[in-house]
């Protein structure tokens, strides 16, 4: 803290004024957008509130509902799914990109920009132009597959090829990650790599043995991001297969939108708000506790 | 490395023979040429279906549902764009887009650095509190919150408005908040004491004197509040119902539900909406790569 010799004084009291006027618009905005709505939230996941019909206060009765819902079960599996295949492709692609484009070369900023422009797509635009390629009959993807004669899924039409389109697609999307990566890979000090070398490690086991623990927090601080990203997917599902084909995109938070904005289930969505909250909350800190056992921090912590 | 390294007398790894500096130079020629093949395939990969995109928003229908695809239109046909806007005014959806984007900016430029001077060097009581407070309403989803926004704005009467777009960001953003006090904190309060010696009030050194030395910051935040806004997604999906409100993204969609099957139309609309953010990141390119590597966020 910068003001450490001045907190034992007493508070000026212009600057308390002029302190608590700074902050107030993001208090208030605290307030009325997060911390009132998720009190609302709870006390109506208790309720059948629905717009239309007169409130009861129904207590927990939608989470016992919500527990044998099997449209609830089949959107959090899916939706497990995704992010369990996903998030190792998407890092895997990120730091593979990243490892690539860490050289000292004028064409690197070229190769950069292009791999990155995907991210910033908007995502209904590049959904829809994933439908094209992804399109069983005449789509991109399939042709190529063709020349080489192998005969494409129907991709987004099929069951079983649905999510995995989508977590292709989201590959295409890694540039964001890309350039983290990118940035950490810089932040590794040379001599490590020049003292190996000398040691005459081979390229292979320099890189399991330096880059791979320097990069670790980055790592985690991406897979921590990722891994919450997945379990939101919803634009992607709504604009490329609305869900289907029979409910196999249909994933978690899409199932909560249908219930709060299509049928007006408010209660029962606030419910599903609020295990899906609870849950994301305990995978995230139970990869902080996990991450004491693999991310090496320079600081404090010697091998 | 199987040559003989022990005899380079004294001189430890440094000498080496003449040999040995050729397959060095030949390694890493190879490498480097690996490296070449490797990046530009790759960069065929994530480049081609933004060409595919636009070639296709250019091709008459028989070169469309052909196998094997064909990859250079001919003749090129550009009627799909004035199509489009007999279909739907698209030129509205960007000036509708433009204006919800700039409202959404302008309150973030307001409320963010103004919210994270004040944490950062203004004393004031329960400052660190509330601080911690406004962090830890960053791990919400916006899942949780999103129902009771939305009565909230039903309430005001703001549904099919762009307000509940644009006026939460004059209320601040946690995640904003957060890294400009980390920028506030690393300015050193000689340039502060010397205005307040000049007399300078509050207002004017946060604005004369503070504002100016975060701008590499700010822009990053500008940057990212484009991107997200002119992206954003489900918050017009909820919130905006009439077709003239609407801006691009959501009235993509509907363009989408309604014109499917027609490939090279679709892909001309995902073009003009491409192209504003496209443009955008090759002017300000040197403040996203900066605004990433700052913050840590993805675009």
């Amino acid at each position: 803290m910068a003001a450490t010799e001045h907190t034992r004084r007493q508070f000026n009291r212009r600057e308390v004024i002029a302190g608590l006027l700074f902050a107030l618009p993001a208090i208030l905005g605290i307030l009325i957008f997060q911390l009132g709505p998720l009190v609302v939230s709870l006390g109506l996941s208790l309720t059948d509130y629905d717009i239309l019909t007169k409130t009861n206060i129904v207590w927990f009765q939608n989470y016992k509902r919500l527990a044998q819902d099997p449209l609830v079960l089949k959107s959090a599996v899916n939706t497990l799914y995704v992010t369990a295949l996903g998030v190792p492709l998407q890092l895997l692609t990120a730091l593979s990109l990243a490892l690539l484009l860490n050289a000292e070369t004028k064409a690197m900023a070229f190769f950069r920009t292009l791999y990155y422009l995907p991210a910033i797509t908007p995502t209904v635009a590049a959904a829809i132009l994933w439908r094209w390629i992804l399109q069983s009959q005449w789509g991109l993807l399939n042709s190529a597959l063709g020349l080489v004669g192998i005969q494409g899924p129907l991709w987004l039409g099929s069951e079983v090829w649905s999510k995995p389109s989508i977590v292709l697609m989201s590959l295409w999307g890694q540039g964001g990650s890309m350039l983290i990566f990118l940035a950490g890979l810089k932040g590794i000090p040379r001599q490590l790599y020049e003292a190996a070398e000398i040691d005459g490690a081979s390229r292979w086991y320099r890189f399991i043995r330096i880059t791979l623990p320097m990069l670790s927090p980055t790592i985690f601080f991406l897979m921590v991001l990722s891994i919450i990203g997945n379990l939101k997917v919803f634009t992607e599902a709504y604009v490329l297969t609305q869900g289907g084909p029979l409910n196999s995109t249909l994933f978690y938070v899409y199932n909560l939108f249908n219930n709060a904005f299509v049928y007006f289930r408010m209660g029962y969505a606030s419910a599903l708000a609020w295990v899906f909250f609870i849950l994301v909350l305990i995978l995230t800190l139970a990869q902080f506790r996990l991450a004491d056992r693999w991310v090496y921090y320079e600081v404090g912590g010697a091998e | 490395m199987t040559a003989s390294m022990a005899p380079a007398s004294g001189a430890g790894a440094i000498r080496l023979t003449i040999g040995q500096r050729l397959l060095r130079a030949w390694n890493r020629w190879i490498g480097a040429a690996l490296r070449y093949i490797v990046l530009i395939t790759l960069g065929v990969v994530f480049g081609f279906p933004f060409y595919w995109l636009v070639t296709t928003s250019l091709k008459v229908d028989t070169q469309l549902f052909v196998v094997p695809p064909v990859l250079f239109p001919d003749p090129i046909k550009w009627s799909n764009y004035p199509r489009l806007f007999e279909y739907l005014p698209f030129h509205l959806f960007i000036l509708n887009t433009v204006a919800i984007t700039a409202l959404t900016i302008g309150g973030i430029v307001f409320s963010c650095p103004l919210a994270a001077y004040s944490f950062a060097r203004l004393r004031w009581p329960a400052r660190n509190t509330v601080f911690l407070g406004i962090l830890a309403t960053m791990m919400l989803p916006e899942q949780v919150t999103m129902i009771p926004q939305y009565l909230l704005f039903s309430r005001m009467d703001w549904i099919d408005t762009w307000r509940p777009l644009w006026v939460p960001a004059w209320f601040g953003s946690a995640f904003y908040i957060f890294l400009l006090r980390q920028f506030f904190m690393t300015i050193p309060s000689e340039l502060e004491d010397a205005a307040k010696i000049d007399g300078a009030g509050y207002v004017t050194t946060y604005v004369r004197i503070m504002l100016p030395l975060v701008m590499p910051a700010l822009t990053a935040v500008v940057v990212f509040t484009f991107i997200g806004s002119w992206n954003n997604f489900l918050g017009p999906l909820i919130y905006v119902n009439t077709t003239m409100k609407m801006p691009i993204s959501l009235a993509l969609r509907l363009f989408q539900s309604l014109h499917d099957a027609e490939y090279g139309l679709m892909m001309a609309a995902s073009t003009i909406t491409t192209i504003p953010v496209v443009l955008l990141f090759f002017f300000a390119q040197r403040y996203f790569i900066q605004g990433i590597v700052l913050t840590g966020l993805k675009g």
